[in-house]
């Protein structure tokens, strides 16, 4: 949780805020901050398909996967074990 | 097409005539043709000329039969030939053909109401030498530029900043509200500028300087009083009609007028205008992109063909706006949050390179007749506010912006995030420019600690609560958004840094049928339905142009005019900065010195731009703004030699304070009525 979370928030920092100090917590709405617009969308996507190995469904661009570090925490976690999931049934 | 520059001094003694002749030199390129002096006593006038109308007679600065009058004017009044008929009905005898002289005796017949009989674009001082007065005077919406400030009990004016700062005594500092407002709105907001101490006389205006006191007055407020009286039809004719005539009369000129053609609606409209009341040839001009989500050849050529035009185009590469970028924030004057003025500069090179002096455009008409997306997203935004349940309503976002294709990429849930209306917003006077003023000020992550400390609290949009006019409240929301669009960006960006400047940069003047003020005020009268029925815009515009231009041309989807942003400075796929000035500019030792925007952060932005990515628009801004500030800098804080002037000005100018008490007066002006400084 906290390697994921920690990585997500790097990248926010240097790639929204451009390290500038703007405080934000786990649970803070991108949108909300007003630090999040269609481009960025597209570049958590990239950054969650590059870095964490997932593929993220066009019905999954929504708010409540990506909109902040907390719902993208919970989104890799979730995807990351339906992929283990599968790839162990396809094992077995 | 003229510049225009000079000096009162309000302690009475004589001005230099050296000193007013410097600041001339510096706004050369306005006016290649001719220049003039005159020194009367404690006032100096200059004039660089671009003979246009008139070209034995029309010298200036011009004087009266009996001397008692002096002017100085930029630009164009094209209801000359009437108002001079008139004025000689009356007894007035004329020594020239020129409108300059016409706004002299209009001046002796009507005082300094004699602006309200003028169609046209100007930017003027007149010195009346019996009432010891400088009676400056603006056009209606913002076509040609004025610019002044009070130093050490002087008046210093110019169509541009550089002739004021050519000033001996004139002091070079930046504003941070003003750069707060263009961060903002994308421009400063008249009077301020984004240099302290130096004001914009706000269009519409008219300025009275006498020895005692600055007088500021409006004389002119675009109205949106609905005429529900004439059916579509009718109204369809009468633009027409009005759209017919404004061209006609700015076809009025002793040298050929040629006409830019985008492709799009209104310029076609208009060169499809120009086509029916010359019996000549007509010359056309446009830009083609290398880069096709920018490039419009396709409806130019259609155009073209359609109206059987002599045309040329500049074909503009990401190098070739990355190249002449620093000549454009030098000829602009203030930052640009966009390269969009950059094929612009281009475009009124090949035109001068072409031989020609004058061009007709179609700027004006998304402001008068609804067109831009902004109104669109303003009006879908609202309808599916007052139902945000509504699936059928939070459907239509979808139609907003089709050209950008990352905004097409995202989900229903995401659009309905980004176009979220917050309940209080509704009540806003400025609900429909929220969504852009909001991203705008985004950028401002990147100011410095001590820009931020220095704005800590500043409410920006404050700025424009005093520009509103007593009347807004009781307006249609769509007139409200058009309206602060033809307040703000209109003479703020798009005829300043994307018009006049651009062209004047090689003398080329600009006119605009879409903002004769009869054009303007029919349009404002229009019920906002007529304008964007549903959501097609510019709705009876196109009816009434329906049988004007090619069905191709008036059936296409709106392309705005854009041009690429970072990628003309920053080679993408982790490869460097393209020119040499954007490494000395956004070097963060140079940036630390400047002390506008933080140097880690600015790096950042570069690191990202380099990457492989596309950068946002968010992101493309910033970049382009933050560039843009840092050459205005270099060129106008820095350092600061006009290449026109250079053989003028001396080395070491001994550079007084800034005792700039009624200049700062206006500065701070929000808007009222009428000011009088003392």
């Amino acid at each position: 949780m906290t390697d994921i979370a920690s990585t997500l928030r790097a990248f926010v920092r240097e790639n929204f805020l451009f390290g500038q100090d703007t405080p934000f917590s786990d649970e803070d709405s991108f949108l909300g901050l007003g630090i999040i617009d269609s481009t960025g969308v597209l570049e958590l996507v990239a950054l969650l398909e590059k870095q964490f190995a997932i593929h993220v469904a066009d019905d999954e661009l929504v708010p409540e996967n990506l909109d902040s570090i907390h719902n993208l925490v919970r989104f890799v976690e979730r995807k990351r074990a339906k992929q283990e999931e599968a790839l162990a049934s396809s094992r077995a | 097409m003229c510049g225009i520059a000079g000096i009162v001094h309000f302690d009475a003694s004589p001005v230099d005539r050296t000193l007013v002749e410097r600041m001339l030199a510096a706004i050369r390129h306005r006016g290649p043709d001719a220049c003039g002096v005159r020194i009367e006593g404690p006032a100096g006038l200059a004039h660089a000329r671009l003979s246009i109308i008139d070209l034995e007679g029309g010298r200036q600065p011009m004087t009266n039969e009996d001397g008692s009058l002096w002017i100085t004017f930029n630009g164009e009044i094209f209801n000359y030939v009437e108002l001079r008929e008139a004025l000689q009905a009356q007894g007035h005898r004329f020594a020239t053909r020129s409108d300059t002289e016409v706004i002299l005796h209009a001046y002796e017949k009507y005082g300094e109401e004699c602006v309200r009989r003028f169609n046209g674009q100007w930017a003027f001082a007149l010195w009346d030498a019996r009432r010891k007065t400088m009676f400056l005077s603006r056009d209606r919406l913002g076509v040609r530029p004025l610019f002044f400030a009070c130093v050490n009990a002087k008046f210093l004016f110019g169509s541009e900043v550089k002739a004021i700062f050519a000033h001996p005594e004139a002091v070079r500092e930046l504003d941070p509200i003003g750069l707060d407002q263009v961060f903002t709105f994308w421009c400063p907001v008249a009077p301020r500028t984004v240099f302290r101490g130096v004001c914009e006389l706000p269009p519409a205006h008219n300025l009275v300087v006498s020895e005692t006191r600055l007088r500021l007055a409006r004389y002119w407020h675009l109205e949106y009083r609905e005429d529900g009286a004439m059916s579509p039809e009718a109204c369809a004719e009468q633009a027409l009609s009005l759209l017919s005539d404004a061209t006609r009369l700015r076809l009025r000129s002793d040298v050929p007028v040629g006409a830019y053609l985008s492709g799009g609606l209104d310029s076609t409209i208009t060169a499809a205008l120009a086509r029916r009341a010359t019996t000549g040839s007509l010359r056309t001009f446009s830009i083609a992109f290398e880069d096709a989500e920018f490039d419009e050849s396709a409806y130019q050529r259609i155009a073209v063909e359609a109206l059987q035009t002599e045309h040329r185009t500049i074909r503009c590469r990401l190098e070739d706006i990355g190249r002449v970028f620093p000549d454009v924030v030098w000829h602009a004057e203030r930052p640009l949050l966009r390269t969009a003025p950059a094929p612009m500069y281009l475009l009124a090179r090949l035109v001068r390179d072409e031989g020609f002096k004058v061009v007709l455009t179609g700027e004006g008409a998304d402001e008068m007749f609804g067109g831009y997306d902004i109104f669109k997203e303003a009006k879908v935004r609202r309808f599916w506010a007052a139902r945000p349940d509504s699936d059928a309503r939070a459907r239509l976002l979808e139609r907003l912006y089709p050209y950008l294709p990352n905004l097409r990429a995202q989900s229903t849930a995401y659009r309905k995030a980004f176009f979220h209306v917050r309940p209080e917003d509704l009540g806003s006077p400025w609900f429909s420019h929220l969504p852009r003023w909001e991203l705008t000020s985004r950028l401002k992550v990147f100011f410095s600690k001590a820009m931020r400390a220095e704005l800590a609290g500043r409410e920006a949009y404050a700025d424009c609560f005093a520009l509103l006019p007593e009347a807004f409240g009781r307006w249609r929301p769509f007139c409200q958004a058009q309206w602060l669009e033809t307040a703000l960006l209109l003479p703020g960006y798009i005829l300043s840094s994307q018009g006049d400047r651009m062209a004047m940069a090689h003398a080329v003047e600009g006119r605009f049928p879409f903002l004769d003020h009869r054009v303007a005020e029919f349009a404002a009268g229009l019920a906002p339905r007529l304008k964007m029925a549903g959501l097609d815009e510019k709705h009876l515009l196109k009816r009434a142009a329906a049988r004007l231009i090619p069905p191709a041309v008036l059936a296409r989807p709106k392309q705005p005019y854009r041009a690429p942003d970072a990628k003309c400075f920053v080679a993408t796929g982790g490869g460097r900065n393209r020119h040499e000035y954007v490494d000395e500019l956004l070097a963060p030792r140079r940036l630390q010195d400047d002390g506008i925007f933080e140097p880690e952060a600015v790096q950042r932005l570069l690191r990202k731009a380099r990457g492989d990515a596309p950068l946002g628009i968010k992101d493309n801004m910033a970049l382009v703004g933050i560039l843009s500030t840092q050459l205005l800098i270099d060129q106008y804080i820095r350092g600061f030699s006009p290449a026109a002037g250079k053989e003028w000005l001396a080395a070491d100018s001994d550079r007084g304070g800034f005792a700039a008490d009624a200049a700062a007066a206006l500065s701070s002006w929000t808007g009222a009525e009428s000011v009088v400084v003392s």
